[in-house]
């Protein structure tokens, strides 16, 4: 099976297709900034994109991805190497207290910005409600989604 | 040097937790009830005193390689850079970079020209390595302060020696030494080979910086591992891979204690991508290795699908029958008995006698789950007769010797790689994941990550224990608390004393405060494994008696910000390690007065405040809520006032008490795992409903920056939030809650 991963086309082999596109890329390919939470859709920490939208990768099997463009974290820094806006914003704000699921809350703030990349604060709640952080950074992680969105906005 | 072993990982955690230090030894003298028996079986004995804690002290190392200066173990520098090492297991509560800030400040080296690496695992070198109790910053403070300034003076005698003047002639600024009157200055990495080639002074005879002059400690500095967050780097021990390594997972008895009888093993050997299947006896230990079933796998995936295929036959015999519905009426009963008395001072049935009123409540909540967000995983290879480890611990010192032991293998035949941890929040104190790593690497023959699943982690927890606690106070003709009873009834794990958590102590606020105060203790035998779970014990007493105070406050018709201040009285120290009532005033004032304590607020509206002293930080908050007549709660505000000694990393600081303020929250409304038949009935997040960002309240943090020794933030701004909460929806419906979560009484977030 062949998959369309941060922009490559990656080699899976003979994967069962029901495998988890989170065990996938976690195992498989590498790719460990995609995180295992619960297992079951309710924490988000797998989050990626799958187009633009964001998609719990721990329920998601790898056979419904097709010619998709799946991004991850890994995928997300700009051409030249730097963090893209919603990254470097995670950073500035020294959002992170444990750090795990904010691979998780990037993806899923980076595909609000995608659709929506002028959100109101409440349009901000909704949409980062898929995601739990243990640690309760959601006070930074909303002054960081608005803050990625400014920098969005003026480098338009 | 004192290593920690398991049993002492508890104890440990509630010696160092400040203002508790005689919990172990006053809960001694408790009555332990058999659940299933309805029998009181003993009294205990007193037990031990608490353990001597050993500080560490930068040991030097030999001195320098020749290519590096290293005068110890904590700093590094040669001409590719300045390399500071942080000691202690990085769990989200920020030591990876608040430690080397405090070596950076005395090193005076630019934050900007640092690298920050994680020490290896060397309680030799480094003393006790471990992340509990808030202890971090108080623990190291002094030491990491001494490490930077030996380096500092090395390489101002470097300096000295190079341009042949005096080393009192010489300043630092930006990781350089400067001489004022020629000009001269020297990078740190250019003098790093000419330091190395000097004897390392004492650590005692080097000074230190006046705090006027920092110019790290007290600034906003952001996470060192930040970018790798960003960037997907493999930081956690979920993330670690090593040559040959497979998956494994291991199913144990959903009721622990169970034994295996049988197992379709040659089934489960026959699926896809499984390399072998296994019985494991156990040690008779419940903290390192229970029996079960071991699968090896080629994959994750593989390795979950096989664990769901398989058929165990369970002797439960000897395993948990541990039923929440049967304490809560054990407690029932209880709570119109007397019990052994922990505490008694002054005369509590003659301030009973003598007062204008009194009230009683009866206070109950329930077990909750750590749920670090990382599940439980460990990476472990075994190979002729050593052990090598890479484990999300946050102890690894007690992990070496327990996976030591269950491998039969000498404890300096294991090395440790310290990984980050996806959380802790006391979980990970204890070690059976990192045993069951070893054994299951032993036996397979080949390195493996053992992964436990969601379920696995709210299966096997150590849970923070539930408690009842019958409340009974009265006020004199002024309005003044006359008398305080508690009865408490706790559980037990080994039938001798409380779980971690559940003792009390005369120092409980607040305990040393009012004249007539009777603790009355009973502990209920309890099978699932109970411990430290974010400021334990303060985590739940602040609850009752930071709410019934507030009772007291209500039936004296009395402003409870007047009562609360009352309580503290004059300001004066309680104890060597006990709380300063003039620090608490101090932010029990700041926090009404940033607040707007007493403006109008309309209906269905209300303030609530709580005081509370934990891990030697002093923390009031107060919560702003509406309330509407279906009981949904909107958290507008909560106002926090903390003094816990000088700021190290004023970012770090004010994250986790934002995020102590949230978890709090979080816990309040909705957190519980009840057990029936041994079973924990709550397996995954759609049980246990975690905060989401929806219901997170704004949170405005104010600092005292007092002179006192400073202390950690990963757990005291915890324990007041679910009283000041409490209180608010109080004064803006009426109604007083005495349960949690808060749910059990029909309460949500908004």
């Amino acid at each position: 099976m062949n998959i369309k991963i941060n922009g490559e086309n990656r080699d899976l082999g003979a994967i069962d297709p029901q495998t988890p596109l989170l065990w996938a890329l976690r195992d498989e390919l590498g790719l460990v900034g995609t995180k295992f939470g619960c297992g079951i859709s309710q924490c988000g920490a797998c989050s990626v994109l799958v187009n633009n939208a964001s998609v719990k990768s721990c329920s998601f099997p790898v056979s419904s991805v097709g010619d998709a463009e799946v991004t991850t974290i890994e995928g997300l820094a700009e051409s030249n190497g730097d963090l893209n806006p919603v990254q470097q914003a995670w950073v500035d704000l020294d959002v992170a207290q444990c750090g795990y699921c904010q691979s998780g809350q990037v993806m899923a703030a980076e595909a609000l910005l995608r659709t929506n990349p002028n959100p109101t604060d409440d349009e901000i709640d909704q949409a980062m409600a898929t995601n739990i952080c243990r640690c309760g950074t959601y006070i930074r992680i909303r002054q960081a989604v608005k803050t990625a969105a400014s920098h969005l906005a003026a480098s338009e | 040097m004192t290593t920690l072993n398991y049993d002492d990982i508890a104890d440990v955690v509630d010696t160092v937790t400040a203002g508790r230090e005689d919990a172990i030894a006053t809960s001694s003298r408790i009555r332990i009830v058999k659940l299933d028996r309805r029998q009181f079986l003993k009294m205990t004995g007193a037990v031990g005193g608490g353990l001597m804690l050993s500080f560490s002290a930068p040991k030097a190392l030999s001195a320098s390689s020749s290519d590096a200066f290293q005068p110890n173990g904590y700093v590094k520098i040669n001409s590719a850079g300045i390399v500071l090492y942080a000691k202690n297991p990085e769990i989200g509560q920020g030591v990876k970079t608040s430690l080397p800030m405090i070596i950076a400040e005395e090193l005076d080296a630019a934050w900007e020209d640092v690298s920050v690496e994680q020490s290896r695992i060397d309680q030799a070198a480094y003393g006790m390595q471990f992340a509990g109790g808030s202890t971090a910053i108080p623990m190291n403070w002094d030491a990491l302060r001494r490490a930077g300034a030996t380096a500092r003076a090395m390489l101002v005698e470097a300096a000295a020696k190079r341009w042949n003047v005096s080393t009192d002639s010489l300043t630092t600024e930006r990781s350089h030494v400067i001489h004022a009157s020629s000009g001269k200055r020297a990078a740190y990495l250019d003098l790093a080979s000419e330091a190395a080639s000097l004897p390392v002074p004492s650590a005692d005879s080097v000074s230190l910086k006046d705090a006027k002059n920092f110019q790290i400690l007290g600034k906003r500095i952001t996470g060192v591992d930040n970018e790798g967050l960003m960037r997907g780097e493999p930081l956690f021990g979920i993330d670690q891979n090593v040559p040959g390594m497979k998956y494994a997972v291991y199913q144990k008895c959903d009721s622990i204690g169970g034994s295996v009888v049988s197992a379709n093993l040659d089934e489960i050997k026959t699926m896809n991508g499984v390399l072998d299947a296994f019985v494991l006896d156990g040690n008779g230990n419940a903290g390192e290795l229970l029996p079960g079933v071991a699968i090896v796998a080629d994959n994750t995936w593989s390795a979950i699908q096989a664990k769901r295929a398989l058929k165990i036959e369970w002797d439960e015999s000897d395993a948990s029958k541990d039923s929440w519905s049967n304490a809560m009426q054990e407690a029932e009963r209880l709570r119109h008995e007397s019990g052994p008395r922990v505490v008694d001072t002054g005369d509590v049935d003659k301030a009973f006698d003598d007062s204008t009123k009194q009230v009683s409540g009866f206070y109950r909540y329930a077990f909750a789950s750590h749920a670090q967000l990382e599940p439980e995983n460990c990476t472990a290879s075994f190979k002729d007769g050593q052990l090598e480890l890479w484990a999300p611990t946050q102890t690894p010192g007690a992990a070496i010797m327990s996976a030591a032991k269950v491998v039969g293998i000498q404890p300096n035949g294991v090395t440790l790689h310290q990984t980050r941890c996806g959380g802790g929040f006391g979980r990970r104190l204890y070690n059976d994941f990192t045993c069951e790593a070893a054994a299951i690497a032993k036996r397979a023959g080949m390195p493996v990550k053992l992964q436990w699943t969601r379920e696995d982690d709210m299966a096997y927890d150590l849970y923070r224990a539930g408690g009842f606690h019958q409340m009974h106070g009265s006020v004199d003709e002024g309005g003044k608390i006359t008398g305080w009873r508690d009865r408490f009834i706790t559980f037990t794990n080994d039938g001798n004393r409380p779980v971690s958590g559940g003792g009390i102590s005369p120092n409980v606020f607040p305990g040393g405060l009012l004249e007539n105060v009777r603790v009355e203790q009973t502990a209920l035998e309890w099978k699932n494994r109970c411990a430290a779970w974010r400021a334990p014990g303060s985590n739940v007493f602040a609850f009752v008696v930071g709410s019934f105070l507030h009772e007291l406050a209500h039936i004296a018709s009395r402003d409870h910000l007047d009562v609360l201040l009352e309580v503290l009285g004059e300001a004066r120290q309680l104890g060597p390690r006990g709380m300063h009532t003039g620090r608490a005033a101090n932010v029990v004032k700041l926090a009404a007065e940033k607040a707007g304590w007493g403006r109008e607020l309309g209906d269905g509206r209300g303030m609530g405040i709580a005081f509370y002293y934990s891990h030697a930080g002093h923390i009031a908050e107060v919560a702003d809520v509406s309330v509407t007549a279906d009981k949904k709660v909107d958290v507008h505000k909560v106002t926090v006032a903390a003094d816990v000694g000088p700021i190290v990393n004023l970012s770090g600081a004010e994250n986790q008490v934002q995020g102590s303020v949230i978890d709090g929250l979080s816990t309040m409304f909705n957190l519980a795992v009840s057990f029936e038949n041994g079973r924990v009935q709550q397996n995954n997040f759609d049980r246990y409903s975690l905060l989401r960002m929806p219901s997170a309240p704004e949170v405005e943090v104010h600092f005292v920056e007092s002179d006192y020794p400073p202390t950690g933030l990963g757990e005291p701004a915890f324990p007041p939030l679910a009283p000041a909460v409490y209180n608010a929806i109080f004064e803006a419906s009426g109604h007083r809650a005495r349960t949690m979560p808060i749910s059990e009484e029909g309460y949500s977030l908004a």
